[in-house]
């Protein structure tokens, strides 16, 4: 793997505003569920289709599961968000944002003869934009800049 | 590196860590700013608009009806399909079918049926008699009666019923104080009548009435006896007509024009071709009591006697079945009574195939394609009805004013109308967008709405099946019922007196006459009769 050090300072930059915007993206979406009062992903996952549609209505079927997914969901967003935006256990936050990522995928995959009641504002064919916004992530998990630009500086140059 | 060295290098390391460690950091004061700011934005907007709109924030409790006092002893006269439902919403139901409910929520833990039922409230009734002409249904009604326990096959069973082979002994027994009232249209108006004069309290099903004149006997019958009255429209429980009818009264919509509502159906059952039960014969079914109401007597008809609604001898189509239920949730809103005129159309466009198997012997004579207009020239508003029992393209209800326009069933939405003149400056000021709602009202929003059969997300979807009390959801028929009990107790007027049910079977009423006489039939307001 290619250290951070060796990264041209336009490479550097580029690669950390790369993350920091997806932070901001997670960290925002956190913030909007945090702060309504009324938000559930319960409409989210019974809009469900694919492969997973069932795993996904029965989490929405079980009102503690479903308390549960959108703790995880909210504060997930949040601190992945953040940890993207300062650098913080940034390997970690962007495995986790991954994780996450693959579950709205997977929850409503762009895959041929399915449609879903939530609006999107463009057209896909199976690459979509939270497929695209996983495989940025795990460019930025290959290509680190967090030892360099980040709190994760702290931490790692005290060994 | 001497040491010296390796000092100077060490804290000039150190500057540069902590400004490279934290270079992103400011990032997190650009989002708290800017969310500040968008939310204050939202927050100045949404005040404003609640300020400008009024609409108060209280959500109904769960039970706003009280159980204690004595128990009413209860007889319920006909155990169909409608009585089959009422009986469940009262606390009863057959040990089988609640079986196959706990067995269908142990395999999708979407389907709450089973425990919403057993949690609803005890309405400290006790089901003491029970009258239908079919033994089967009787049968069935007296196992769903005992089912004390609310349990499945094999649980606790209490006493069981009396079964009356005919309602008037049952209405002459002592252990009866009030009766549920779920027969053909064309019994309503005998049984309520003397129900009423054996001092029997009184829950019927709509249609109120089979004629227009039934419409006056029942009424006086109801009030010369004093008993407590109330007409199965659970419509008048749902919140989102509380909430339309708050958002009327503040105005949010201005001067009301026009008022739209429809009912859309795409299956047998839905057009009342129910199945027809095997072991149904002259045997087991009191036919001559059917069909003593009847002018013309008919012969045994099995088709007839579980598909009463297809025929005008014992139903009232779609006025008197399905407009009654719109009806009465506009005149739950506005109280605008009876129309002053009425005019209607349609006909048997879709289900008037012999060989496709819908029928056996005969083809409905009440239409499943059906329209009326309903006017109230000194209200200046119109009301349209419209129905298909071929098409699920449900439309819900809107009423229309010069301010704004709302569209409602479980839930309320309400929109500013662009010529508006109440909204002009916010419109102008882009605290309204037209293009988006005022105001929303969704019950219990957090809470899962996954009901299973189409039949109940049609219901669902008009407010006619469950409604949000303190976040739980109830059958608003549980509480229509729960509120007529109180009233007994109370001696109060429910909500859907013998007034209300009045001017509904009076507006059902014209409409059948207008469709089956081909004119526009005008109400004398001051003379209380059709002219």
């Amino acid at each position: 793997m290619m250290r951070d050090t060796d990264y041209s300072k336009w490479q550097l930059w580029s690669l950390v505003i790369l993350r920091v915007a997806i932070g901001w993206h997670f960290l925002y979406e956190g913030i909007v569920k945090l702060l309504n009062p009324n938000w559930s992903s319960l409409g989210y996952l019974m809009d469900s289709k694919g492969l997973f549609e069932g795993v996904f209505h029965s989490i929405a079927g079980n009102p503690a599961l479903l308390n549960v997914m959108d703790s995880i969901n909210m504060w997930g967003l949040i601190l992945i968000g953040a940890g993207l935006i300062v650098g913080l256990f940034t390997r970690i936050a962007s495995i986790a944002g991954i994780a996450l990522l693959a579950f709205y995928y997977l929850s409503h995959p762009a895959i041929i003869g399915v449609s879903f009641a939530m609006p999107t504002e463009g057209s896909y064919l199976w690459v979509n934009k939270n497929l695209i916004e996983l495989l940025t992530l795990w460019v930025i998990v290959l290509f680190p800049t967090w030892k360099t630009i980040g709190m994760d500086r702290f931490l790692f140059n005290k060994k | 590196m001497n040491d010296k060295d390796k000092n100077a290098s060490g804290s000039k390391m150190n500057r540069r860590d902590v400004l490279k460690g934290l270079a992103t950091v400011p990032v997190l004061g650009a989002m708290a700013y800017g969310t500040w700011r968008k939310t204050r934005q939202e927050h100045i907007r949404n005040h404003k608009l609640s300020k400008e709109l009024n609409m108060s924030a209280e959500q109904k409790e769960y039970s706003p009806f009280k159980h204690d006092g004595d128990t009413i002893r209860i007889g319920i006269i006909g155990y169909g399909i409608r009585g089959t439902q009422l009986m469940k919403a009262a606390g009863f139901t057959h040990p089988d079918a609640l079986q196959k409910l706990k067995d269908q929520s142990a395999t999708n833990s979407q389907d709450k049926r089973f425990a919403d039922f057993q949690e609803q409230d005890d309405l400290n009734i006790r089901v003491t008699g029970v009258c239908d002409l079919f033994d089967v249904h009787a049968e069935k009604a007296i196992a769903a009666a005992a089912n004390i326990g609310r349990e499945g096959t094999g649980g606790q069973m209490g006493q069981p019923p009396k079964r009356y082979l005919n309602y008037r002994d049952m209405l002459a027994a002592d252990d009866i104080d009030a009766v549920i009232i779920a027969s053909p249209d064309h019994w309503h108006a005998q049984m309520t009548i003397d129900a009423a004069k054996a001092g029997k309290h009184v829950y019927a099903e709509k249609g109120f009435s089979l004629t227009m004149d039934e419409n006056y006997t029942i009424r006086d019958a109801v009030k010369s006896s004093g008993i407590v009255y109330q007409l199965g429209h659970q419509g008048r429980q749902t919140e989102s007509y509380i909430k339309a009818k708050e958002a009327i009264d503040k105005k949010l919509i201005g001067k009301i024009n026009l008022i739209e509502v429809c009912t859309n159906r795409n299956s047998a059952n839905g057009a009342w071709v129910y199945d027809i039960h095997p072991d149904a014969n002259p045997n087991t079914v009191d036919w001559a009591t059917f069909e003593e109401p009847c002018e013309v007597k008919h012969p045994w008809s099995p088709e007839r006697f579980f598909r009463w609604r297809c025929w005008w001898d014992y139903g009232t189509g779609l006025s008197g079945d399905l407009l009654t239920h719109e009806f009465d949730a506009i005149n739950q809103i506005l109280g605008m009574g009876i129309p002053t005129s009425a005019s209607a159309s349609g006909g048997v466009y879709v289900w008037n195939n012999k060989k496709r198997g819908d029928y056996v012997n005969e083809i409905r004579e009440v239409p499943d394609v059906w329209n009326a207009v309903l006017e109230y020239p000194d209200l200046d508003f119109s009301l349209l009805y419209s129905a298909s029992l071929g098409s699920n393209n449900s439309r819900g209800k809107t009423i229309m004013g010069h301010d704004g326009y709302m569209e409602f069933g479980n839930s309320l939405t309400v929109y500013a109308d662009r010529q508006s003149t109440r909204y002009a400056e916010q419109i102008k000021s882009g605290l309204i967008d037209p293009e988006l709602p005022i105001y929303t009202y969704i019950p219990g929003r957090k809470n899962t709405d996954a009901v299973a059969t189409a039949t109940e997300q049609y219901f669902a979807a008009r407010g006619l099946l469950y409604t949000y009390r303190g976040g739980r959801r109830v059958d608003t028929t549980h509480l229509h019922i729960a509120e007529w009990l109180q009233s007994i107790r109370e001696g109060t007027q429910p909500s859907c007196n013998v007034d209300q049910a009045f001017e509904e079977g009076v507006a059902a009423a014209m409409g059948i006459m207008a469709h089956r006489e081909n004119r526009t039939i005008f109400w004398d307001k001051d003379k209380e009769q059709v002219v």
